[in-house]
């Protein structure tokens, strides 16, 4: 039994791959060393989709996964929670009032729907947010977010559905080449013969590369999250202070469809590595960031909290593309945390690039977050 | 029609034959803008009950009325909006002028706090923290206390005791190592005022652990509102156990409680939480949940245990029976019923692999239904400690679930454990292990009664199945009973080496009310028995016409009392002399008073059995997840991720179980099944506590 594509990984992204890629018809495997889809880093994303980026690759992927999330009920009758509440960007201080103003021209000469609020027009967007020198902020109506694991749980069924394959509980511990090119994929349990390997392994991406001997420059970086008891609706937008503060860079959080508040900081310095395990020091950090920002949270009740990993990369950009190295191999990683609200748009996508039928706006994607591409420039805001 | 619903009864205890009612003066709060009266010391969801007010709101899902559960905190059923705030009424005590109003769908956000004030965290490293105040968690403390180890000890309730608090019948065990013969209740005082006299200890009451962080620290809310970083050099997780539940239609329906749920409100808030009950499961939590109902004058309808035998000891099994409450083996419960609250139960017969049998469904009215079918032990906190490399000891139910006796002597050995990896010098005496091995130790084989001895005066020892016990030995001042030492299993034995002098002591003692003083002095043709009673002096007038049961509950037939005697220091256990024919004198065990028989009614229509809730937090039924472990899902992570089961308030510790059951149900070997990832917190605190406010 030989396979069209074997994609590595059943998370934000292996999973719409697969869905897309059998959509065409391709006899797609995907294989998960963990017992159930999106039980590595898409359980731990908070679900923020946004296309306010400021790198055009990016800007086009998040646009596409949001007209995917608008029409989803629609299309495939299953719901995934998509909230368009925008994303608020808060501006406290006149570094990140200047910060967020160049953003903000560059965002639109992109033609993203994003504009710069004064203090009083932004309280009418959020009408909870601190005012205490509050200076104002960006505003995104067009941006969203869903619930991550309905999301990826939606696609393994419509992937299933389409005749794609998965195998969890099973590692990947050895890539066939010959000649140059992919023959077949090893696991702890089987071999899979395929021409055609797609690297979707999140934060593990780069243990995936040295099977075939490529070094991916992508290593995972933890961050902390919690979320809270539900309560009725009071917050439409994701709410982002990108004020540093003792510990972390920035912080977002917003309320999901189901009511609960979903929070996240970035730590600062990076917290480098796999280790999940809960720290005493994420609580008291994040728990006076977002009362500074929206005082009311002090009296909503923490239910849990939990670790991600984010695969970061120099240049905090995805690498999504073929391998030169190696034929038939194809990465999606790199992700930078933002698997869910790229994902879906990468899956069409790597489906159009692995039937060779790419558009032409594809290519600006394809070109900016080349694996091959050197890493020397930073996106202005991740 | 108000959230109340269903009528309305005042049903605070005035009295009760055990417990002693001390009320402050009451103050009045609000329902609904209806003024109600309180006391103080009582929680919202006892000051409720008092009022006959058991629906509490309704869930945002789906409308299901909302009430008691758990009374531990654990789970989220009873919230209600107390001055506009969402809080367990569980856990909060109520105030004067207090305005509580049911909580149906979410919750409005609290509104703000006046001033932003964050305080730093205080971080406060001790060398022992011990989490949990009861048997074990208090007998830890002192041992550390004794060798003069810095210890804080933090405990979520507002007294120490833990459950020994619900206690009132007198423990089992021995009377030298863990006080056997008195009630749980008096246990918890003494213990905590041996942990109080303790100067290295340092209590914190209502201060909940949250979380055991990898970074070694323990975070605590601190009297309910300030948050804590404690840094212990070791763990002492006395943390206790939570109860089983069981999947049928109507499981959460207000009035279908945890047994412990229902010992919390009737006999430590000494509210009458029933009329009229029905209890599942036949373990001594379930045999003495039943017999507590007894005291607080609420009716037992019956119990039904899945196992042809009850599982608990077989006394506490017989005392009942001798108080004329039905007993179904083989039996579980198939439906519960009603609209907005329990009306009835229906229970069937199970087959060898415990499934109901069409056909033979038995329906009862009641107003409640209490599930005593097993506890599992409370270890998330040892676990992570583990996990972090905390040198951390477990005791009591956190350890192994046994009974209380146990937990006190698990908890010294624990307390010692502590002390050694601290670097104190101190022994663990050996016999200590075997001793806790001894009071862990399930009820064992059934002994035939040994003959009479030929005296005109001694005791009838009832008890004979092995169970750790001995005070009958203890208390007997001529020295006549005896229990091996060695092994306080045995049986007791009445060596009629000498005259008894029928002093009652052995029968006033006796926790499982097991044994009876025979006299044929007066009349050899009419001996009087002397049996104990635990409830109250009232009805039981000399002259008065009894019904004289043998030990198992079988009606002999009508005997008058003679008398009523009190053993000093006894408290509140009445012996009762009652005159019997001859031919009686060594079968008759007990009395009760002539009552009406309650026959079942005409079985309900049963709903689907499948449209049970499995997860009460986010109303999960039994069908959807059944269809999932059907569709070849094995991971509880994802089941919680497509159906949110295990996702709401209790953090799937309710549902685990009941979700495991299921698959094993479905013919799926649990070695296939990933479990939940467990994960902080421990219980849901306001976000401004972690931000170093104090009420946010």
């Amino acid at each position: 039994m030989s396979y069209d594509v074997v994609v590595i990984g059943a998370g934000s992204v292996g999973t719409p791959a697969a869905f897309y890629l059998a959509r065409e018809g391709l006899k797609v495997l995907v294989l998960d060393r963990l017992p159930s889809p999106g039980q590595g880093s898409n359980k731990a994303a908070i679900g923020g989709v946004r296309a306010t980026h400021s790198d055009p690759a990016k800007i086009r992927l998040g646009l596409r996964t949001i007209a995917i999330l608008t029409r989803f009920r629609e299309e495939f009758g299953r719901e995934v929670e998509w909230r368009p509440g925008g994303y608020v960007f808060v501006a406290y201080r006149p570094e990140e009032e200047r910060i967020l103003k160049e953003l903000v021209a560059l965002q639109r000469s992109f033609g993203l729907n994003i504009r710069w609020c004064e203090a009083d027009e932004l309280l009418r967007v959020v009408p909870d947010l601190n005012p205490q020198g509050l200076r104002g902020g960006t505003y995104s109506p067009e941006d969203g977010h869903c619930s991550p694991l309905l999301l990826c749980h939606a696609y393994y069924e419509l992937a299933k559905g389409e005749g794609a394959e998965f195998r969890f509980r099973e590692e990947v511990v050895g890539m066939e080449v010959r000649a140059g090119r992919v023959q077949a994929v090893r696991t702890d349990k089987g071999r899979y013969p395929t021409a055609l390997v797609l690297n979707a392994a999140g934060a593990w991406a780069a243990q995936i590369g040295k099977l075939l001997g490529v070094e991916h420059p992508v290593y995972p970086d933890c961050h902390e999250a919690g979320i809270t008891e539900p309560v009725a609706h009071f917050l439409d937008p994701m709410i982002v202070d990108i004020r540093p503060g003792p510990g972390s860079a920035n912080c977002y959080f917003h309320q999901l469809a189901t009511g609960q508040i979903a929070f996240c900081l970035t730590p600062e310095p990076p917290i480098l590595g796999e280790d999940r395990r809960e720290t005493s020091a994420f609580l008291p950090q994040v728990a006076r960031r977002i009362i500074q920002v929206v005082p009311r949270l002090a009296g909503i009740r923490v239910r849990r909290t939990w670790r991600g990993l984010y695969p970061m990369t120099p240049d905090g950009l995805p690498l999504v593309g073929w391998v030169e190295a190696v034929r038939g191999y194809l990465v999606a990683i790199g992700l930078c945390g933002q698997g869910v609200m790229l994902g879906p748009a990468l899956g069409e996508l790597l489906a159009r690039l692995v039937l060779g039928t790419p558009l032409p706006e594809d290519q600006i994607v394809l070109r900016n977050l080349s694996p091959e591409r050197s890493f020397a420039r930073a996106e202005v805001l991740r | 029609m108000s959230a109340a619903g269903g009528q309305r009864r005042a049903v605070r205890l005035d009295k009760h034959p055990i417990l002693e009612v001390r009320r402050a003066d009451p103050f009045a709060f609000f329902f609904q803008d209806e003024e109600l009266v309180a006391y103080p010391g009582e929680t919202i969801a006892s000051a409720l009950f008092a009022h006959g007010i058991r629906v509490f709101g309704h869930h945002p899902r789906d409308g299901a009325p909302q009430g008691i559960f758990c009374a531990n905190g654990q789970c989220a059923q009873c919230l209600v909006l107390a001055d506009g705030r969402p809080v367990k009424a569980c856990l909060t005590l109520v105030r004067p002028g207090m305005r509580v109003a049911p909580l149906d769908g979410l919750p409005q956000p609290p509104p703000p706090p006046e001033r932003l004030d964050f305080r730093a965290i205080e971080e406060l490293a001790v060398e022992a923290l011990v989490i949990g105040g009861g048997p074990a968690g208090m007998s830890a403390a002192v041992e550390l206390g004794k060798l003069g180890v810095k210890t804080l000890l933090v405990d979520d309730k507002h007294r120490l005791g833990g459950k020994l608090l619900l206690q009132t019948h007198r423990f089992f065990g021995s009377r030298d190592a863990v006080y056997a013969g008195t009630r749980g209740v008096a246990i918890a005082e003494r213990l905590a005022a041996e942990v109080h006299a303790q100067r290295t200890v340092e209590v914190w009451l209502q201060s909940p652990a949250l979380a055991v962080f990898s970074d070694q620290r323990v975070g605590v809310l601190r009297e309910g509102r300030r948050y804590v970083l404690v840094r212990p050099r070791v763990l002492v997780v006395a943390t206790g156990a939570r109860e089983r539940s069981l999947v049928f239609p109507g499981d959460t329906l207000p009035g279908v409680y945890g047994a412990g749920a229902f010992q919390t409100l009737v006999n430590r808030d000494l509210v009458r939480a029933a009329t009229r009950l029905f209890v599942v499961g036949g373990g001594n939590v379930g045999l003495i949940a039943a017999y507590h109902a007894l005291q607080a004058g609420i009716e037992v309808v019956g119990l039904c245990e899945a196992l042809p035998e009850c599982t608990g000891y077989k006394v506490h099994r017989d005392k009942l029976a001798r108080l004329g409450v039905p007993i179904y083996t083989s039996h579980t419960v198939v439906a519960a019923h009603g609209e907005r609250h329990v009306e009835a139960i229906t229970i069937a017969q199970v087959d060898e692999k415990f499934r109901p049998i069409p056909g033979t469904e038995k329906t009862f009215p009641c107003d409640t239904i209490l599930i005593a079918v097993g506890l599992d032990p409370v270890d998330e906190f040892y676990r992570k400690a583990r996990e972090f490399g905390i040198p951390a000891f477990a005791a009591g139910d956190a350890q192994e679930i046994a009974e209380a006796s146990a937990a006190i002597f698990t908890g010294r050995i624990a307390g010692r454990q502590a002390a050694q990896a601290l670097g104190y010098a101190v022994d663990i005496p050996p016999e200590w292990a075997k001793t806790a091995e001894i009071l862990k130790s399930k009820p064992g084989r059934v002994h035939p009664l040994p003959p009479p001895p030929e005296l005109p005066l001694f005791p009838v020892l009832h008890c004979v199945q092995e169970i750790p016990c001995d005070p009958c030995a203890a208390v007997c001042p001529l020295g006549l009973i005896h229990v091996d030492p060695g092994d306080i299993r045995r049986p007791p034995r009445f060596t009629g080496e000498r005259a008894c002098s029928g002093c009652g002591r052995c029968v006033a003692f006796c926790p499982g009310l097991a044994i009876t003083l025979v006299d044929f002095r007066k009349d050899p043709d009419h001996p009087v028995v002397t049996v104990p009673w635990e409830f109250g002096a009232d009805s039981l007038a000399p002259g008065t016409e009894v019904l004289v049961v043998d030990r198992e509950g079988k009606v002999l037939g009508a005997g008058a009392v003679v008398g009523l005697a009190q053993v000093p220091g006894a408290d509140r256990t009445l012996l009762v002399r009652v005159r019997v024919p001859k031919g009686w004198a060594l079968q008759a065990a007990g009395i009760r008073l002539p009552q009406g028989e309650r026959a079942p009614i005409p079985p309900l229509p049963l709903p689907e059995a499948d449209e049970a809730i499995v997860c009460r937090c986010e109303r999960v039924k039994a069908r959807e997840i059944r269809a999932l472990i059907r569709q070849g899902v094995r991971d509880l992570n994802e089941l919680k991720a497509v159906t949110r089961a295990g996702m709401g308030a209790c953090g799937g510790k309710t549902c685990r179980n009941l979700i495991l059951r299921l698959f094993r149900e479905e013919g799926v070997p649990l070695e296939e099944v990933t479990d939940f990832v467990g994960r902080p917190l421990f219980l849901e605190v306001p976000l401004g506590a972690f931000a170093g406010m104090e009420e946010p």
